[in-house]
């Protein structure tokens, strides 16, 4: 399979840390990849790098195309979804407010949000800021999933959510996953069984592993030493 | 009585004007977190190029006065959008070089005015009807105060609209808030950031045609005085916020006024700058949320 995404040697400084000591990896395409490592390791920074968000060297590109370059706008524009590790939803905007700002061209795909997370149809009226955390990771999904994206960059979506909502948020994914490429950041490493076909694992500032997601998760010693964490679960 | 009502209507008039100029500098900082010094130059030029062009056009003083101030707020929307290009712009995120450069800015125009036109003060053509005073509760109330105020109000509910109900309205709201999430999703934010200041330029510039009526002239200080009684209302209102950027302009001009005449005369800056460490100390962000509303 060809790759859809290709990073290589990517550095990131932040303040006084040499973040990312060149990243390389690539992501092919469709499915899910989830970006892992240990807390702190530069997994954000490392999608952050690919939006443009932070200052960054090295070559990313998508479809064959350098991004490197360009403006965190236009980087969208080429067809990338993100959803941010705090969800940052505009709080003092509406639902609905928040999902028409995401409106890329007129073509927004209200069905499939509203198909996956009913609720955002209902309290389309609420400002986002009154929301639960739950549903504010809604809002931050839909947001991505409304325009036609070929890549999905996924950061922690069920951090702090109950378990039900994690089940929902996965089941989003998986859809997802069916009309776009996913690179998910995920501590969870059960809702990454349930929905990663590959795996990249970071740490020291590099990217240690690579490769199919049962293979590593079904090494309970191999995620340990990757991880610092037992497999199947928080 | 008639004289608190005088003191009233005079002081939302002198509100109005420091709406006029804050509510540009409150969108400015809340969306770029720029603070913009040039700001009151804005409001000088606009007011010059009100009176210049007024001196150059036949007619009465009403019609001098509508052409002069039609060439003026262009002026002045130009002015600001054209200092977002080329002066801003390019510091991008440098927030306190971006600052120096709108005070460098500040006193490079304000010299310019004076090489040009020199020190004194030039003679606004005010018609007849906006000196005449009409009388309330026994007060007589010169009628450009209302000129001032219905002006205030009709930007207040334009500014509100445009921020409700148009996608760049709905752009500068949710970049109040975050910007970097507004690039995040696609919108090229500079965009917003020139016709932000565009939109402040023309206040500001509506303000110096405010303030050569009030004043009946317009000299080559009034932007910087009249700015710093704009910081305030913006402080005391809260960065980024309309609603809270018109209810303390109001306040201001209120406040100043009163304390001006029941007071002592010369208190009433003194009173304003009292308010501002009252409000300060009792909320350090101001009135509002950073949230443009
Ligand atoms: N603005 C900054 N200045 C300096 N260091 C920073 C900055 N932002 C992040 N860092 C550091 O960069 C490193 C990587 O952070 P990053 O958020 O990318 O990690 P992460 O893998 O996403 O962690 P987590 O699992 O907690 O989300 C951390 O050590 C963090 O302290
Ligand atoms: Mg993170």
């Amino acid at each position: 399979m060809p790759a859809l995404i290709s990073v290589s040697d990517l550095h990131v400084h932040l303040g006084e840390s040499h973040v990312l000591q060149g990243v390389s990896f690539e992501v092919p395409e469709g499915g899910v990849t989830a970006l892992l490592g240990r807390n702190g390791v530069g997994k954000t920074t490392t999608l952050r790098a690919l939006m443009g968000l932070v200052p960054r060297r090295g070559r990313v590109t998508l479809a064959g195309a350098e991004l490197t370059r360009l403006p965190t706008h236009r980087i969208v524009q080429r067809g990338v979804g993100y959803v941010p590790e705090d969800r940052d939803v505009f709080a003092g905007l509406s639902v609905d407010e928040n999902l028409r700002i995401a409106e890329r061209n007129g073509n927004a795909r209200y069905e499939l949000v509203y198909e996956l997370f009913p609720e955002l149809k209902t309290r389309g009226a609420q400002k986002a800021g009154t929301l639960s955390g739950g549903q504010q990771q809604m809002v931050a999904i839909a947001r991505a999933l409304l325009n036609e994206n070929s890549v999905l960059l996924v950061d922690e979506p069920t951090k702090g959510l109950a378990p039900l909502l994690v089940t929902e948020v996965a089941a989003a994914l998986e859809r997802a996953a069916e009309l776009a490429t996913v690179l998910l950041v995920e501590q969870n490493l059960a809702v990454v069984a349930r929905v990663a076909q590959q795996v990249v694992v970071l740490d020291g500032g590099r990217v240690v592993h690579a490769g199919g997601a049962k293979e590593l998760l079904g090494d309970p010693e191999r995620v340990r030493a990757l991880l610092g964490v037992h497999g199947g679960g928080h | 009585m008639s004289t608190f009502v005088l003191l009233t209507i005079t002081g939302l008039g002198l509100g109005a004007m420091y709406f006029l100029i804050a509510s540009g500098l409150s969108l400015i900082y809340g969306l770029m977190g720029v603070l913009n010094f040039a700001h009151g130059a804005f409001l000088t030029v606009g007011a010059y190029a009100t009176w210049w062009t007024s001196t150059h056009v036949g007619g009465g003083p009403g019609t001098k006065l509508l052409v002069g101030a039609i060439v003026g707020l262009a002026v002045g929307a130009l002015l600001a959008a054209l200092v977002e290009l080329v002066l801003i712009r390019p510091l991008y995120e440098r927030h306190i070089e971006q600052v120096l450069v709108t005070v460098g800015l500040a006193l490079v125009l304000s010299a310019l005015v004076e090489a040009i036109w020199g020190f004194d003060a030039r003679q606004f053509p005010v018609p007849d009807w906006l000196i005449d005073t009409t009388t309330i509760f026994g007060a007589n109330i010169p009628n450009d105060r209302f000129l001032e105020i219905a002006t205030a109000v009709l930007v207040f509910l334009g500014l509100t609209a445009f921020l409700r109900y148009t996608r760049y309205g709905l752009i500068v709201r949710a970049g109040v808030e975050n910007r970097a999430m507004v690039t995040a999703l696609g919108i090229d934010v500079r965009k917003s950031f020139t016709l932000v200041f565009a939109i402040g330029g023309l206040a500001a510039a509506l303000a110096g045609v405010l303030s050569g009526v009030y004043f009946g002239a317009v000299d080559p200080g009034r932007g910087t005085s009249l700015l710093i009684f704009a910081f305030i209302v913006v402080v005391i209102g809260g960065f980024g916020s309309i609603g809270g950027t018109a209810i303390a302009a109001v306040v201001v001009g209120l406040v100043q006024q009163y304390a001006n005449y029941y007071a002592s005369s010369g208190l009433g800056d003194l009173a304003v700058v009292l308010l501002l460490a009252l409000v300060l100390l009792a909320r350090p962000g101001g009135l509002a949320p950073k949230v443009a509303h």
